[in-house]
């Protein structure tokens, strides 16, 4: 069974794994503590937690879906890109449509 | 574009499994929209208590960690699994995509039983709007690793009676996508709907 028969998918290896692993698991218990102990104010707090899950789901793309840049992964990577798009525009927009909703019909 | 896409390139053996593999890969993509769409729907309605409890009232912390250690460690057994596999380890796979199903149903009871207590002290979905996004939001991600549970019991019991061939790999390849997936889409959960919720 070689590598090659697993196409652009997995390319992990035992190390890769573990690190990743433990990375998820600071990225994981840091904010949790944050917000449990209420250390920082309430805007500082949230983003904190936010910029931890953003870059706890970058770890986990690299270490456990092992989305690169190689040329196997080409295409996998232009989906991604234009979902990131899509999301983007739907979560971005609605949410400030919502809001300014909200505020200019506040009685 | 220079070229074909490396995906569909013919010859090599195994080119239906990757085909098959981008092929799930942008059945999750539009997955993550669907995921969006309810976290923008959370996200609009999450003030809405109607008189209800407030987030900060009924979530607790402590179990939500837990769920999210359960749910983190089987996406690591699942990597450790793919490892077997590749080394030809049969009884090894088998054994880290048992425990990865352990962990994944512990995962669902924890949710469960969240979920009950909610209901119980009247705070089900038809309390607020903010508890029906909550709960459709919440679910969904459930239903989600409860139907990756059901899959990896199937699988398991595939490899058990027909061994690891060609097609088996790579059916375990594919619920890996979606099984690291969901981890994904849990830490946007724990974050902007636990965490947030309670500052």
């Amino acid at each position: 069974m070689n590598e090659k028969s697993f196409g652009g998918a997995a390319h992990g290896s035992y190390r890769s794994y573990t690190l990743g692993f433990i990375l998820a698991l600071v990225l994981t218990v840091i904010p949790f503590i944050l917000v449990m102990t209420a250390a920082l104010p309430v805007t500082a707090l949230l983003v904190t937690i936010g910029a931890f899950a953003l870059v706890q789901i970058g770890v986990h793309l690299v270490f456990f879906l092992h989305l690169s840049r190689s040329s196997e992964q080409r295409w996998n990577i232009v989906v991604f890109a234009y979902t990131l798009i899509v999301l983007a525009i739907l979560v971005g927009a609605s949410v400030w449509i919502m809001y300014h909703l909200n505020y200019n019909m506040m009685p | 574009m220079s070229g074909e896409p490396s995906n569909v390139r013919a010859g090599a053996e195994g080119d239906t499994s990757s085909i098959r593999l981008f092929g799930f890969w942008v059945y999750i993509m539009s997955d993550c929209v669907l995921f969006a769409t309810l976290f923008v729907t959370f996200a609009v309605l999450h003030a809405s208590y109607a008189g209800g409890p407030t987030a900060k009232q009924i979530f607790e912390l402590p179990g939500v960690l837990l769920e999210t250690m359960f749910l983190l460690t089987s996406s690591f057994t699942y990597g450790l699994a793919t490892l077997a596999m590749r080394r030809g380890a049969r009884g090894e796979l088998l054994a880290w995509l048992a425990i990865t199903a352990v962990l994944g149903a512990s995962f669902v009871g924890l949710e469960l039983s969240e979920f009950r207590r909610l209901v119980l002290e009247g705070n089900g979905p038809q309390r607020s709007a903010f508890l029906s996004a909550f709960f459709t939001l919440v679910a969904t991600h459930g239903l989600h690793v409860s139907c990756g549970l059901l899959w990896m019991i199937v699988l398991i019991g595939q490899i058990a009676r027909k061994g690891l061939s060609r097609t088996m790999s790579s059916r375990v390849m594919t619920l890996s996508l979606f099984w690291h997936f969901l981890d994904i889409v849990w830490i946007c959960l724990f974050t902007f709907v636990y965490l947030a919720g309670v500052v």
